[in-house]
């Protein structure tokens, strides 16, 4: 069962979606969706198996696919619409239009048809009807603070990060990039800033209540009230579901402070793996050697793996969404399309593709099964 | 009636998208008319507002649409209608 569950992988990239399968010879693709267009984010939902794919058309707009049998046919979903009036923070002067799908969530396990959408400019989208149609949230879109969110790297504020408490389904946690940490206690209704703790050196005040950057934020998945977060002024780690945060970018030299993407152990809360590169101004590897720093104490001390990797002339950069983990297996994606696994938490890798385009997300398949 | 054409590499979305003759007297109304015979054919096309997405063109004769945010330009009868799309890279 345990290896069953590790065995496939969705790999979105910017030309297409890729399902990679690990059998006794190894790592192959299996198959290939969407040829030549951009595939922003692809996951499987693990209440039901069915998959989905938000897609980046360059001339069409942003679309949302789902497939029920695996991956066999896809079905184009309706993509959440923002609605008549309103404008793009922080200016709302320009109307406001579903330029990006960021990220797929499933709700909670005691909430089936439940689904939240995260976009560019800056709105999260829930479903309750397993997303055939999709609402905007508008306690978050319309929260007072939303004068501080704006573009960045892209021209508008996105919602990259939603988690969803498995404890309690109403306790939501959302990264907006660039705006800040937004938690809800109460499925949506109403959301409170958490951002204390965090700093963000490209503000006037970089320990102001709002505009930070959370390139990625995850809950661990044992226990909810830890968070850890790749942002963009380094790693954060909050023990109280993200009242407080602290600083956890490596103080002895290592690498392990700026980039995108990190990964959480499922059964220890201390320990999380993490992609580097230099930094915000200097997007390259740092050394330009590919490394995965990973920490088994809660970010105190990290360490670099770089068995497998390739260790000069590597421009390689791990996007937030492409980095991820499933029992003692990682699996990343790189800008430059490369793609590694490891069978054993990231002690080794192995190079499994080259040759791929830009790589955008890259998930696990989490489905026990009917 | 106006004679609407499509480019061709819509037709990977639509497979049955056609030329066809459509009753309308502004663009607007001609996207949306195309909207009730292939359904779902306009967010192709437009946007939520309403607005023409930024790589899409559509020419009314030869010339090239003018109003991108509401598509108010007017049809004349028998004109030619061509729906493309933009040349961007990548």
């Amino acid at each position: 069962m345990g290896v069953r569950l590790q065995n496939k992988v969705l790999v979105g990239t910017r030309k297409g979606l890729l399902i990679l399968r690990r059998d006794a010879a190894g790592w192959t693709v299996e198959s290939a969706h969407f040829e030549a267009i951009p595939v922003v984010y692809a996951m499987q939902d693990p209440r039901d198996g069915s998959l989905w794919a938000s897609l980046d058309h360059g001339h069409w707009g942003g679309k949302l696919q789902r497939s029920r049998d695996g991956g066999a046919t896809w079905q184009e979903v309706e993509a959440p619409k923002y609605p008549e009036g309103a404008t793009c923070p922080p200016e709302f002067k320009t109307p406001a239009t579903t330029s990006y799908i960021w990220i797929i969530e499933p709700g909670g396990a005691d909430e089936p048809e439940r689904l939240y959408i995260g976009t560019e400019p800056g709105g999260l989208f829930r479903s309750d009807d397993g997303g055939d149609s999709f609402q905007l949230v508008a306690p978050l879109w319309n929260h007072h603070s939303n004068k501080h969110w704006f573009g960045g790297g892209r021209e508008y504020p996105g919602v990259c990060a939603i988690q969803i408490n498995p404890r309690d389904s109403r306790h939501i946690t959302v990264g907006i990039s660039v705006g800040g940490v937004y938690v809800s206690e109460d499925g949506g209704e109403s959301w409170e800033a958490r951002n204390r703790g965090l700093f963000a050196d490209y503000l006037p005040d970089k320990y102001a209540e709002f505009g930070h950057d959370p390139h990625i934020i995850l809950a661990s998945p044992s226990n909810p009230d830890v968070l850890w977060q790749q942002n963009h002024c380094g790693l954060f780690r909050s023990e109280d579901g993200g009242r407080h945060w602290q600083s956890i970018s490596d103080k002895s030299g290592g690498p392990a402070d700026f980039g995108f993407a990190l990964a959480l152990d499922e059964k220890d809360e201390r320990v999380a793996w993490m992609a580097p590169a230099v930094s915000a101004e200097y997007r390259v590897p740092v050394g330009r050697a590919l490394v995965i720093c990973r920490s088994e104490d809660g970010g105190q001390t990290w360490q670099d793996l770089r068995q497998g990797l390739p260790q000069q002339h590597c421009y390689d950069l791990v996007f937030r969404h492409a980095l991820d983990k499933r029992a003692d297996s990682l699996a990343f994606g790189t800008t430059a399309g490369n793609f590694y696994v490891s069978g054993d938490r990231g002690d080794s890798w192995r190079c499994i593709a080259n040759n791929l385009a830009v790589v955008y997300s890259v998930r696990f398949m989490r489905w026990a099964g009917a | 009636m106006a004679q609407v054409k499509f480019t061709p590499n819509l037709k990977r979305f639509f497979p049955d998208l056609c030329e066809c003759s459509i009753e309308a007297a502004t663009v607007a109304e001609l996207v949306a008319a195309c909207d009730q015979r292939w359904r779902g054919l306009s967010d192709y096309l437009i946007d939520e507002t309403g607005a023409l997405r930024k790589h899409v063109n559509i020419f009314i004769g030869d010339e090239l649409l003018r109003d991108k945010r509401a598509l108010s330009d007017a049809i004349a009868p028998e004109t030619r209608v061509h729906i493309m799309q933009a040349l961007s890279g990548g």
